[in-house]
């Protein structure tokens, strides 16, 4: 048989085809998460702005103006400014530990938005673990904490890592009792939480099911993000600035990163667990019976859209509530804190997880 | 095997003279076990200039300016005491009028500091929404002090034998909305902090004075009587026009940081209460005893020497101190503010002693945040009320 040059080139072009399809298929799965990354930038961006502005608003001042329309732009800014500043490093410090520790407790938190649902199906990794890949992923950022802690050769850096340390051991207990107890009724995957709660409209809300719950998962994230009653690592007036003392840079802005990243992701997952995640949970208005095109492709990519609108406007919305406690609410003391996660949350999370399996043993 | 023996060291902390709440440039050498606090070694002297050195080759008049930087947050205090000595010295008489607009300009400062210890201390225990709110009532006063004495700060108002200028017209009314309005500033505050459960938990029964202890360390003013000693030199000294007012000295019982709060709370409404009372009865009549502005001057010069060629020139008042000594005192917001005075029959004093109220109270710092956590130490030190230009001089 002969074969002619021009079917070879043909065949060797299909293989080319198929490698530069791999790539293609490489690409197209960073772009979801590319995307994902996007949007959580953007969303910290409109924290930042948030915070700025709440506080100016409670503490009668004006707050950023200048930076773009009312001053969004104001944490552009900031972070621009930052990267260009210089990075020191404390001479008798730990450089690799030093430079190593604002990254692992960015990424770690930046992880854990993989399971979270902002739409209908809209999730990056849909796992059967789901919450608790975020409570295990999120206990890694104290040890990048306690890393940059440590790496700075200061004393007043080691004691916030320490601090923070202790801190996250005794408020993710509660937090995972909380979590459990939502997860009892329910799978953990996030998707099965939220669709747990879409039958009874507002009713079927998990904040009704577990108001103990809610409380207490509200109390230990708003410890986990180190947010002002508990923000004693980076505690301004006793440890100066707590792990951040000896950073500079686009690396001290890390850690903002981190700490907003951190506050973003607890009030996601208030708005998945507890306030019905992506629906609508008006009674009669649900989006897809509204509009009657959940047929076509149209439909579902406004059905979708809405749904991570609402996902974010109840997260936003959410977040008014940690902002404002943060400028109203002075600090707790080290020993008050963890006597209220052991003496006081842990009991009553532990009361709130017999309470739900009792019930769920009694409906069964 | 061989197991090393655990040796407990302690963590040696240098806590300042740098330090965010350092309340300016204290340093503490705090030996920690953890979050505990084994012990701790005030350095003072970071912000020395000498204040009572100073002093020794200045007139009164001269000397007045400088004075203001010793307290720069009660400002009108440390003047008036300056004013008070001379004035005790030489025996020299006040004008009602004068003596009322000192009484409304020391309660006015006295606010101010109040404010401005407020803030700060709510700030050190974590909430810093008060820092700013305080700061509403506070620029209120000094656009007060501003239209009286023309500076905001450093006003260099008060004058040997009266005031430096009288008050402007309208400055009276612009005087009493401020008071209204401050009454329900302070009712704010309360509701916004004394009842809130955290800011309770921090500072109830942490840094306990006893009233043995406080006077025993010579602790005065709020510090005093948070600890159950009614002692107010206002009451006590009889200066100024201040009994003819009607007003109470705050205490409390407890003496811990909490009842040092109730306390400074209390005066602040108190003070507007004297200041009330004070623009209500306000005399007429001169604001300064114009008598006392005696020259130290040569008499009977010599014909077209130096001295005569400028007579005509008004030198500045000069007073001469006679050759006596005495300590003068009053009721400063911090406590006792008091100089000592030597004269020497010139117009410089021969030894102007300082006695701090702020540097007396400090001294009994170490004693009340040993064995108690890092975070308390703030809440204390934001209690005592320490500024450190008077505590250094």
């Amino acid at each position: 048989m002969i074969i002619d040059p021009t079917t070879v080139q043909a065949i060797n072009s299909f293989s080319r085809l198929k490698s530069l399809n791999e790539i293609y298929g490489i690409i197209w799965m960073l772009v979801p998460i590319l995307t994902l990354v996007l949007g959580i930038t953007i969303g910290i961006l409109v924290i930042v702005w948030l915070e700025r502005e709440i506080s100016a608003g409670i503490q009668q001042r004006i707050g950023p103006e200048y930076a773009g329309p009312f001053g969004v732009l104001q944490a552009l800014a900031d972070g621009t400014k930052l990267l260009f500043k210089e990075n020191l490093f404390p001479s008798r410090g730990d450089t690799r530990l030093f430079s190593i520790g604002p990254s692992i407790a960015a990424i770690s938190t930046l992880l854990s938005y993989s399971v979270i649902p902002f739409g209908y199906h809209f999730v990056l990794a849909d796992l059967n673990i789901g919450v608790f890949l975020w409570i295990a992923i999120s206990s890694i950022a104290p040890i990048g904490l306690l890393m940059s802690g440590y790496g700075s050769n200061n004393k007043y850096s080691f004691l916030g890592g320490l601090r923070a340390a202790a801190q996250s051991i005794s408020y993710e207990i509660p937090l995972t009792l909380c979590v459990l107890s939502i997860s009892l009724s329910n799978s953990s995957s996030t998707v099965d939480i939220v669709e747990a709660q879409s039958k009874y409209g507002l009713g079927g809300w998990n904040l009704w099911r577990q108001p103990i719950g809610f409380i207490i998962f509200f109390i230990s994230s708003l410890a986990e993000c180190e947010r002002l009653p508990f923000d004693l690592p980076e505690a301004e007036e006793e440890l100066v600035a707590g792990y951040q003392t000896e950073y500079s840079g686009i690396k001290f802005g890390l850690f903002y990163v981190a700490s907003y990243l951190n506050l973003l992701v607890s009030s996601l997952f208030v708005a998945v667990l507890y306030l019905g995640g992506w629906n609508i949970s008006i009674p009669y208005i649900s989006v897809p019976e509204f509009f009657d095109f959940e047929i076509n492709k149209v439909g579902r990519v406004f059905g979708t859209t809405m749904g991570i609108l609402i996902t974010l406007v109840k997260t936003y919305l959410f977040l008014f509530i940690p902002i404002t406690t943060r400028w109203t609410l002075p600090r707790l003391r080290m020993d008050q804190l963890l006597n209220l996660g052991w003496k006081f949350l842990l009991p009553i999370s532990l009361g709130n997880l017999l309470l739900t399996t009792s019930s769920q043993l009694f409906s069964l | 095997m061989n197991v090393p023996a655990t040796r407990k060291d302690f963590m040696i902390v240098n806590m300042g003279p740098h330090h965010p709440s350092m309340h300016g440039v204290l340093r503490l050498i705090l030996s920690l076990d953890g979050e505990d606090v084994i012990d701790c070694e005030p350095i003072l002297g970071y912000l020395h200039r000498g204040m009572e050195k100073i002093a020794e080759n200045r007139t009164i008049i001269q000397y007045l300016p400088y004075v203001t930087r010793w307290d720069y947050l009660a400002t009108m205090f440390t003047e008036a005491i300056t004013i008070n000595g001379p004035e005790q010295l030489g025996n020299i008489q006040v004008p009602k009028r004068a003596s009322y607009i000192r009484v409304i300009m020391l309660e006015l400062s006295r606010i101010a500091s109040h404010l401005l210890w407020l803030g700060p201390f709510m700030a050190d225990i974590g909430g810093q929404t008060p820092f700013f709110y305080i700061f509403r009532e506070r620029e209120l006063i000094y656009d007060l002090f501003e239209a009286a004495t023309g500076m905001r700060m450093m006003h260099n108002y008060f004058r040997i034998g009266g005031v430096a200028a009288d008050l402007p017209h309208g400055w009276l009314d612009k005087c009493l909305d401020f008071c209204d309005y401050f009454l329900t500033g302070v009712a704010e505050y309360q509701k916004l902090i004394t009842r809130n459960p955290i800011f309770l938990q921090r500072v109830e029964g942490i840094g306990i004075v006893s009233a043995e202890e406080a006077i025993n360390w010579g602790l005065s003013g709020p510090m005093l009587r948070a600890s159950g000693v009614r002692w107010d030199l206002r009451k006590v000294d009889h200066y100024e026009c201040y009994d003819e007012f009607d007003w109470g000295v705050q205490w409390q019982k407890e003496g811990d940081s909490l009842a040092r709060y109730l306390v400074r709370i209390g005066e602040m409404t108190e003070s507007v209460k004297i200041i009330q009372q004070a623009l209500e009865g306000i005399p007429g009549g001169p604001y300064e005893n114009l008598e006392t502005r005696s020259f130290a001057r040569e008499r009977n010069r010599e014909w077209n020497d130096f001295e005569y060629r400028f007579i005509s020139k008004k030198t500045s008042p000069a007073f001469e101190l006679p050759k006596q000594e005495l300590y003068v005192r009053v009721e400063a917001p911090k406590g006792e503010l008091g100089i000592f005075l030597i004269g020497d029959q010139s117009s410089f004093p021969w030894r102007w002693k300082i006695r701090p109220p702020g540097f007396i109270n400090l001294q009994i710092l170490p004693q009340l945040i040993k064995r108690m956590k890092l975070a308390d130490i703030m809440t204390i030190l934001g209690s005592i009320d320490i500024i450190m230009g008077e505590v250094d001089r």
